[in-house]
């Protein structure tokens, strides 16, 4: 029972990641590229979604909607307010790789006649995602945990059916919360492992990151 | 008709003013080398021939072809100008071969098996057809910055413009750069380098241009420059140059 929580929990987290990522890498580029008016704008929404508490943000999806007559599930709702706070995260991880990828490069590229967009793509963003990894990874084990606030919208994520137990059987609640927090662990641990393998397989050699910094070896 | 020709180049930055009225030519197959004081204006004027850095005023044309008409298709136009920077500016991600050929394909439109085959002549021209697979931070300074010409004689450009190339460089690490420009040189290709390195300028410029204050001061032979040089300054310059770099050959 409690697994069949867990599994809206996994949904739940993909779906707010892949739309984290994407919105995210939008609004970092913005930022970096978009010039005044487009940055601006990027800028503004980062803050925003930065601002709002998360279950602020869950009630609001959820049922702002409503008010105007659209009822949306809240497996929808949770994607979405959980998703774009974090592609609000995400921006400001990728903001900062763009921005570490030295001007120089961007240079040697338009020299040889690349256009801006092709230089970005061909250039900046392969590097840039690399170094993101790291930060993207804390921005994981984040929001892995925030899936469960997801419980206050009614989404029968794993809190919920934890709720559903205790509330029959009230002994059980230790045993439950603890089976849960293990789950979260394994969850996380397992999330950052792999993170961590996908970052070493795509070091550039001769640029180890060691203790945080990136040092030429 | 020149290869390149430059028409009273102006640029500011605020209210500095860089170059007040830069004008000279290169021919084809020619080397000219740039020299002067820092702040002088020499790194801008590199920039502003291939519009990496967009002139104020004046007129820039490469083989007939007027650079700064803001209608030319610059990206078309800076594929046929090599660019070679004082600080590599390798792509740090991709490995030397794969530097050099990303723009014959990206750029050019090659197809991959005759880019690879391109950028391995152009590797082997510059000495490192060991180091084909190596990624930049795994490569010296000198081994970064002829990897980088490789990369621009990949594009086969028509000129090549040379900022300090060897200014970044460790002093035992230079001369195998300045060999590799002198070969080039040799070969006909037409370069622009701005350079301290007098060695190099004595070996193969046909022309060395004194730049001061955003203007031309003088500019001759390197014999003509060197030996009897028509204003005070330049010949200050050079002895100084001299006394700071000695004489490398």
């Amino acid at each position: 029972m409690l697994l069949a929580g867990v599994r809206i929990n996994i949904e739940l987290l993909f779906a707010l990641l892949v739309l984290g990522l994407l919105v995210g890498t939008l609004v970092a580029l913005l930022q970096v590229y978009g010039g005044r008016f487009f940055g601006t704008l990027a800028s503004g929404y980062a803050w925003i979604f930065r601002s709002i508490p998360a279950i602020v943000l869950l009630f609001l999806f959820y049922f702002g909607p409503s008010e105007f007559g659209v009822n949306i599930p809240p497996f929808f709702a949770a994607a979405l307010a959980l998703g774009l706070r974090s592609s609000a995260y995400q921006s400001q991880i990728f903001r900062g790789a763009l921005q570490a990828i030295p001007h120089g490069q961007m240079m040697a590229a338009r020299s040889m006649g690349m256009s801006r967009t092709r230089a970005i793509f061909l250039i900046v963003i392969p590097q840039a995602f690399r170094i993101s990894i790291a930060g993207w990874s804390n921005e994981f084990s984040s929001v892995v945990k925030d899936t469960t606030l997801a419980y206050v919208v009614g989404l029968n994520e794993v809190l919920r059916k934890v709720r559903i137990i205790t509330d029959r059987h009230y002994d059980l609640a230790m045993l439950a919360y603890l089976t849960v927090a293990l789950i979260f662990l394994v969850l996380t641990y397992a999330g950052n492992w792999s993170l961590g393998r996908l970052e070493k397989r795509l070091q550039i050699p001769g640029l180890q990151m060691m203790r945080g910094g990136t040092r030429e070896v | 008709m020149s290869l390149l020709k430059i028409v009273d180049l102006h640029k500011k930055y605020g209210n500095l003013e860089v170059l007040k009225g830069v004008s000279f030519t290169l021919e084809q197959g020619e080397t000219k080398v740039v020299i002067g004081p820092s702040g002088t204006g020499k790194s801008t004027l590199l920039r502003c021939i291939n519009r990496l850095s967009p002139p104020g005023a004046g007129e820039v044309w490469l083989d007939g072809v007027e650079v700064t008409d803001s209608k030319a298709n610059i990206n078309e136009l800076r594929a046929e100008m090599g660019f070679v920077f004082q600080s590599f500016n390798l792509f740090s991600h991709l490995t030397a071969l794969r530097n050099v050929r990303i723009g014959p394909i990206k750029v050019k439109g090659m197809n991959k098996d005759a880019a690879t085959k391109l950028a391995m002549e152009e590797l082997e021209r510059v000495g490192l057809t060991d180091k084909v697979n190596a990624y930049p931070a795994q490569l010296s300074g000198g081994q970064q910055q002829r990897v980088s010409i490789a990369r621009a004689l990949a594009m086969s450009p028509k000129l090549i413009l040379f900022d300090e190339p060897t200014s970044a460089l460790d002093p035992e690490l230079i001369g195998e750069v300045l060999t590799v420009m002198i070969n080039l040189a040799k070969e006909g290709m037409t370069m622009l380098v701005v350079t301290h390195e007098m060695g190099f300028a004595r070996a193969v410029a046909d022309e060395i241009i004194f730049m001061e204050n955003g203007v031309i001061v003088e500019q001759g032979t390197p014999s003509q420059m060197f030996s009897n040089p028509q204003h005070k300054r330049t010949g200050e310059f050079l002895h100084k140059i001299n006394e700071l770099y000695g004489e490398s050959d």
